[in-house]
């Protein structure tokens, strides 16, 4: 304690005096000052690093977090007076809506307001009169009118953006992409009660069904020409023997199938890649007895239809291939929207999501891949007539029989991912059967996310539990040597390259097995067997011929030195094990061993296989286990050893029996640790093996690991989106594994050392 | 005799004794592996010339012998070979033949029973260039300006001197480049970051405009007068070139600005050899990297890692020290404090990709972000700070090998006996001044070889640097002449990433090998070394406490 001012001494000490009591202040001063920091920077630290999960865990948590929606508007339908209404659209930035109603004319408002923008009438023909409509693809705008003569308008809505003032406005236009003439769709010149209709930038496809029942297909296609412009050519077709009451018509936009509907929960699925002559696949019945069909659309990427029927289930269908090879349509999932029938489907335009409204004006959002319900809204009083969704399906309005449309915005950021999408196995579009597979990103928007952490994991654990199986082995049996029968003067030396060891940066490690060793294991495979077996046997070999020998050549290497003495047998043996594999490999394999287990058992190899990483990541965490195994045994008192010894044991009796087991919590703990590394290593994994991410047991195929799968992907994941946020759960995954794994090791090497206090 | 043998336990002593071995065999021949290969890359190998005969047609083969490849005779017919009689293997050699502008390939296989002859011509040159790799051949002449001066014999000491010239120039050219001209160029970026800064805040008034003007004026004054220069040594430059036969026999000129070094290795004796060995040695770690990353030196790589190692050290010493004191000082000994150190035990054992996926997201983008937004709204929308660079890097590993640091320590002040805590409080320093001027001292060993630890494992990790700051090919270094100095948003090479990248992203594998295990080797010496030294450093400790425990 500092000098403090004794002010009721009588005599004044020479140390006392003004300057000093400030000295002693300032030091008091300066102790509390750097104690308070000292206490706010460490603990301050220590934060930080609890820090890292929390971060982890709120950019995850809005994965599993459900939709909210807000009503934004509500107001009178607009122009309802231009007739019925027989589609409703938003464009992309949720400004300029569409109502394309039953007398041709399309009345463009603001999604706001429900101002009226324009009211334009499309050209049709005065000698004809409407008789159905089709909407082509929803991301092209495209629209068609039947008309009564069998030909067909073929409309498309666009909107132009531009910025006068440096103000963003919407102009809203209409075009003809066909050209101002109707198509002909019908030869015979019936009506067409129902249209279907697909423009692609080369081929167009109109479908119909005309007033007597005919099933008629139109499909023009461009030829391009160097000299002259380019002509529409024309195939025609017409369905025979279509015997039921046709409802619903639907092309797909590759224009390869044909989907035709009856009330009844009938389905016929005709495959028309050749125009000319459609060929049934399949006549089935997708509903249960006593359900009628009431919605039917596509899915985003049009690989899988809609159904939805009167007892408001929504089921997917999709073509895949059977065993035999024949398409069949298959049933992936169902989704119960609600009691009442389901008025309209309509599909997201870029992910897989949908949105129905049933009978009551019950609006759902979906997502077909999670399977999730999304959000269950109660939107219209009244009987809903149309549905529109917003291109990035962050607003949709609803129109319904009193009159009034309402308009909401939706928050559905990641709806593409749940629990079961990720861990369990899923049935993905045109997938023969439910597989778990990680399948991140590709070029397209129709593309399915497939996000299953499973095969990631898988990878994991196989990498680290054939490194394991490397490392363990040599790890322990080094560690008991050198712990315990090892000359200390050795153990000067072996301590020292084991720590080396662990200060090898793991690039270089990966390097080495991804470009030295694979191809060196690939092209020994039978060497690297052989060597398994016939050093163990070489040593025990030498062993047993090393203690026959006469005395005096036994004492000129000291005692515990065994290990140096190996090492040249070792290197003989391994030697020896190369030199013989050619010669091995003709007699059991064929001369080529890889060729003879694809040939006699089916399996494949892969250059960068399970066996390199298992041997280069052994290697890196052979180390680990070592030290913690050598202190384990290093610190089990000597008193045990003695007495044991004194009552007659050997060596290795007491090693196995009173040694062991006495250390068993610290090895135990020393492999929990190993197994943590080997589970979190990056570099080595990423250089050598292939990172496919398949489930495969097989040694000798690659995996994909967590740690890999990170590296990899990151830099290339889309800030906030769901991918980067299912590759953050990935390092949530890893960091609660091998928090839990060291945790439990330090908690038992902590009571380890407890117990070896009270020795 | 053999069961009781068995009985005795012994063959299972000797098997642990094994695999003490094999761990020994390991590490000592990984790192024979690399020091070889590392070291070999710089050795001038021999050009050997020779005659093949590929069914009728017969052909000139000139290059340097990169590696054979034995395969067996059932195993090459297998693969669609042809052995020849006799032959119970097949032999192939992998050249490196140079001449990509000309053939297209660096490297080629051939088949040993199809050479005629081999020889080792004195003439044959090797001329290393700044694109298109290795030229092997025959000097035929050296011109300047289109005339050529010397033919045959005496051309070859006359292009020695030549391309000593030519190199003085491409020095001089480099610098006025990179130095001069980038400095202007840097400037320029300044000034109109500024005006945009300015506009944003309103301040951009008609004084201002002139300051401005003026300035960009004078820049460019400055600019003309290099540019100037700059003409004349490029004529200089390209005055020079030398004519060279290929081994097809199609003559070409090779331009002495594009040429690094021409050598003759099959007249070296070992003593050139050697000094030959020296140049390309330190050519390799002062030197910027060409052509990919598959030629050159790896000076950006190294600058970058130590440039980092020091910025990661000067943030996790003060941090982890505060740590390590306020555990094992201040606070109160107890559950809590087991758990924080049970918590510190686990970050060192968590991945260190998750490290880079926390950096990414906090420090880069939210940290980042944020920065930008309030310091830097002029440069918008090109990130400053919110995006992977230098800093964040730092940050990432100072995080990442905190727990390090912190253990180390807490073992050190553990290390300090009570009495001598005691002793000074009883004289009547205050607690801190007793930790300042006495505990730290005597702890410091401790936290230098925690320090070293640390740095050791900052330069060997890539994984989270991958994802925080390092790229394969940085225009400028972190550190240079123009203001502030120390750019701690740009990105950087490191010599870790440079063995991944160069290894498995190269676009020319075979090139690319040698130079990965060079770097490898680089990377490892330093590491052992820094490892080596922590570790003397504890033995010392341990000595010097082994004396202070007798108090």
């Amino acid at each position: 304690m500092p000098m403090i001012e004794n002010t009721n001494s009588k005599h004044k000490s020479l140390l006392q005096h003004d300057g000093l009591t400030r000295h002693q202040r300032w030091r008091l001063i300066k102790d509390n000052l750097a104690g308070k920091w000292v206490v706010f920077g460490g603990l301050g630290v220590i934060l930080a690093i609890v820090l890292i999960f929390f971060y982890l865990l709120y950019v995850v948590v809005p994965l599993f977090a459900s939709a909210e929606a807000e009503v934004d508007a509500q107001y009178d339908v607009p122009e309802l007076s231009a007739g019925k209404t027989v589609l409703l659209a938003m464009e992309e930035q949720n400004e300029v809506a569409v109502r394309f109603t039953q007398s041709g004319k399309a009345v463009f408002f603001t999604v706001a307001d429900g101002a009226i923008i324009k009211v334009e009438a499309l050209e049709i023909p005065q000698e004809s009169q409407i008789s159905s409509f089709a909407q082509g693809d929803p991301t092209k705008g495209v629209v068609a009118y039947g008309l009564s003569d069998g030909r067909v308008v073929v409309a498309k809505h666009d909107y132009k953006v531009t910025y006068p003032n440096d103000k963003r406005l919407i102009t809203p236009v209409i075009e003809y992409p066909l050209g101002l003439d109707p198509v002909i769709v019908d030869r015979e010149g019936m009506s067409l009660k129902k249209l279907a209709i697909r423009v692609d930038d080369d081929m167009t496809i109109l479908v119909a069904i005309t007033d007597d029942n005919r099933v008629v297909l139109s499909h023009y296609a461009k030829e391009e020409s160097l000299f002259d412009e380019s002509t529409m050519e024309l195939t025609q077709a017409v369905l025979k023997s279509v015997a039921m009451d046709v409802e619903y018509l639907l092309v797909d936009k590759e224009q390869r199938l044909l989907y035709l509907a009856a009330d009844d929960g009938h389905l016929s699925v005709y495959s028309i890649t050749d125009k000319s002559s459609p060929k049934l696949i399949q006549h089935l019945s997708v509903l249960e007895k006593g359900r009628q069909i009431t919605s039917l659309n596509f899915l985003n990427g049009e690989l899988s239809l809609l159904i939805g029927d009167s007892s408001g289930l929504v089921s997917q269908w999709t073509l895949i291939r059977d065993d035999k090879n024949q398409l069949i349509m298959r049933s992936l999932r169902a989704f119960n929207t609600s009691q009442q029938h389901v008025v309209s489907i309509s599909a997201e335009q870029r992910r897989k999501g949908f949105i129905t409204v049933d009978a009551k004006g019950t609006v759902g959002i979906y997502h077909s891949t999670a399977e999730r319900e999304m959000l269950k809204l109660n939107v219209a009083q009244a009987k809903p007539l149309a549905i529109a969704l917003s291109p990035r399906a962050n607003a949709f309005m609803l129109q319904s029989d009193d009159g009034k449309i309402n308009v909401w915005h939706v928050e559905n950021e990641h709806p593409d991912i749940s629990f079961a999408s990720i861990w369990k196995e899923v049935w993905y579009e045109s997938y023969s059967q439910p597989d778990y597979i990680w399948q991140s990103s590709s070029a397209s928007n129709d593309f399915e996310p497939k996000m299953s952490l499973t095969p990631l994991v898988f990878g994991t654990l196989k990498a680290a539990f054939y490194a394991m199986m490397v490392a363990m082995p040599l790890a322990i049996m080094g560690a008991i040597y050198t712990a315990y029968f090892m000359a200390p003067a050795m153990r000067n030396y072996v301590k020292p390259s084991i720590e080396l060891m662990e200060a090898l940066p793991t690039v270089i490690l990966g390097f080495l097995a991804g470009l030295w060793l694979a191809p060196f294991v690939e092209e020994n495979l039978v060497g690297i067997f052989s060597l398994f077996m016939l050093v163990p046997i070489g040593v025990m070999f030498f062993a047993y011929f090393w203690q026959k020998m006469p005395k005096s050549i036994q004492h000129k290497v000291p005692n515990g030195w065994d290990a140096a003495l190996l090492v040249p047998v070792i290197l003989i043996t391994s030697w020896f094990a190369f030199m013989i594999s050619p010669v091995i490999e003709n007699l059991c394999f064929n001369g080529d061993m890889r060729v003879w287990m694809n040939d006699v058992f089916g399996i494949g190899y892969d250059q960068r296989n399970s066996l390199v990483v298992g041997l280069a990541m052994g290697f890196a965490v052979i180390p680990t286990i070592f030290s913690i195994t050598e202190d384990a045994i290093f610190s089990v008192p000597k008193n045990l050893t003695v007495g044991s010894l004194a009552l007659g044991a050997t060596p290795w009796q007491t090693m196995t029996r009173v040694v062991l087991l006495t250390a068993s919590p610290g090895i135990f703990s020393a492999v929990m640790i190993g197994f943590g590394r080997a589970v979190g290593e990056t570099m080595i994994v990423l250089m050598a093996t292939g990172n496919t991410p398949v489930m495969d047991l097989s040694i000798f195929q690659g995996m994909r690991t967590l740690s890999a799968n990170i590296a990899v992907e990151m830099p290339e994941a889309e800030v906030d989106s769901t991918h980067y946020r299912v590759l953050f759960l990935a390092a949530l995954v890893l960091f609660l594994f091998t928090f839990v794994f060291n945790t439990l090791a330090e908690l038992v090497r902590q009571n380890l050392r407890e117990k070896y206090s009270s020795l | 005799m053999i069961k009781d043998w068995f009985k005795s336990g012994a063959p299972w002593v000797w098997l642990n004794a094994a695999a003490v071995s094999t761990s020994i065999i390991l590490v000592v021949g990984l790192l024979l592996l690399v020091a070889v290969r590392g070291l070999g890359h710089f050795w001038p190998a021999d050009i050997v010339e020779y005659q093949y005969q590929e069914g009728d047609v017969e052909q000139t083969m000139v290059g340097e012998l990169v590696d054979t490849s034995v395969m067996s005779a059932k195993m090459a017919t297998e693969s669609g070979y042809k052995l020849k009689a006799g032959k119970d293997a097949l032999v192939q050699l992998l050249l490196k033949t140079g001449n990509r502008d000309v053939t297209g390939m660096d490297f080629r296989w051939i088949q040993q029973q199809n050479v005629l002859s081999q020889s080792k011509p004195e003439e044959m040159i090797v001329i290393e260039r700044r694109e298109w790799g290795n030229f092997y051949g025959r000097l035929q002449a050296v011109k300047e300006s289109g005339k050529v001066i010397a033919t045959g014999e005496q051309a070859w000491p006359v292009v020695l001197e030549r391309i000593e010239q030519a190199l003085e120039v491409f020095e001089q050219i480099e610098y006025l480049q990179k130095k001069e001209i980038g400095s202007i160029n840097y400037s320029l970026e300044r000034l109109r970051l500024k005006q945009k800064s300015l506009e944003l805040k309103g301040d951009w008034t008609q004084q201002a405009q002139q300051q401005m003007a003026a300035k960009k004026a004078e820049l460019d004054k400055e600019y003309q007068g290099y540019q100037k220069q700059l003409g004349t040594l490029y004529q200089t430059i390209r005055r020079d070139s030398l004519v060279a036969v290929e081994p097809g026999g199609s003559t070409l000129e090779i331009a002495l600005e594009s040429v690094v070094r021409v050598v003759r290795p099959n007249t070296m004796n070992v003593f050139s050899k050697f000094i030959h060995y020296g140049e390309k040695f330190v050519e390799f770690v002062s030197e910027d990297p060409r052509e990919a990353n598959t030629e050159g030196g790896i000076f950006p790589a190294i600058f970058g890692t130590v440039m980092m190692v020091m910025l990661m050290a000067v943030i996790v010493t003060p941090f982890g020290v505060i740590a390590a004191v306020y555990l094992r000082e201040y606070a109160k000994q107890g559950f809590t404090t087991r758990l924080i150190r049970i918590a510190v035990n686990n970050l060192a054992g968590v991945p260190s990709i998750v490290y880079g996926v926390f950096g990414l997201g906090f420090f880069v983008y939210i940290l980042g972000g944020n920065i930008d937004e309030l310091f830097f709204p002029e440069s918008s929308p090109a990130p400053v700070f919110g995006t992977p660079g230098l800093l964040w890097a730092s940050l990432t590993l100072a995080l990442l090998t905190l727990p390090v640091v912190i253990v180390s320590t807490e073992e050190g002040l553990s290390r300090v006996p009570k009495s001598i805590r005691e002793g000074s409080l009883a004289l009547g320093a205050t607690k801190i001044e007793t930790l300042w001027r006495t505990v730290l001292p005597m702890a410091s060993p401790a936290m230098m070889t925690g320090l070293i630890l640390a740095v050791a494992r900052a330069a060997g990790e890539v994984a989270p640097l991958m994802l925080v700051g390092v790229v394969k090919l940085a225009p400028t270094l972190p550190m240079d002449g123009n203001f502030p100095f120390l750019h701690l948003d740009r990105k950087f090479m490191h010599l870790g990433f440079h063995i991944y990248d160069v290894g498995f992203q190269s676009p020319n594998v075979e090139a690319a090998r040698p130079l990965v295990y060079a770097t490898s080797l680089l990377l490892v010496m330093v590491i052992i070394g820094l490892n080596m030294f922590a570790i003397s450093i504890r033995n010392n400790l341990r000595e010097k406490f082994r004396a202070l425990e007798g108090l």
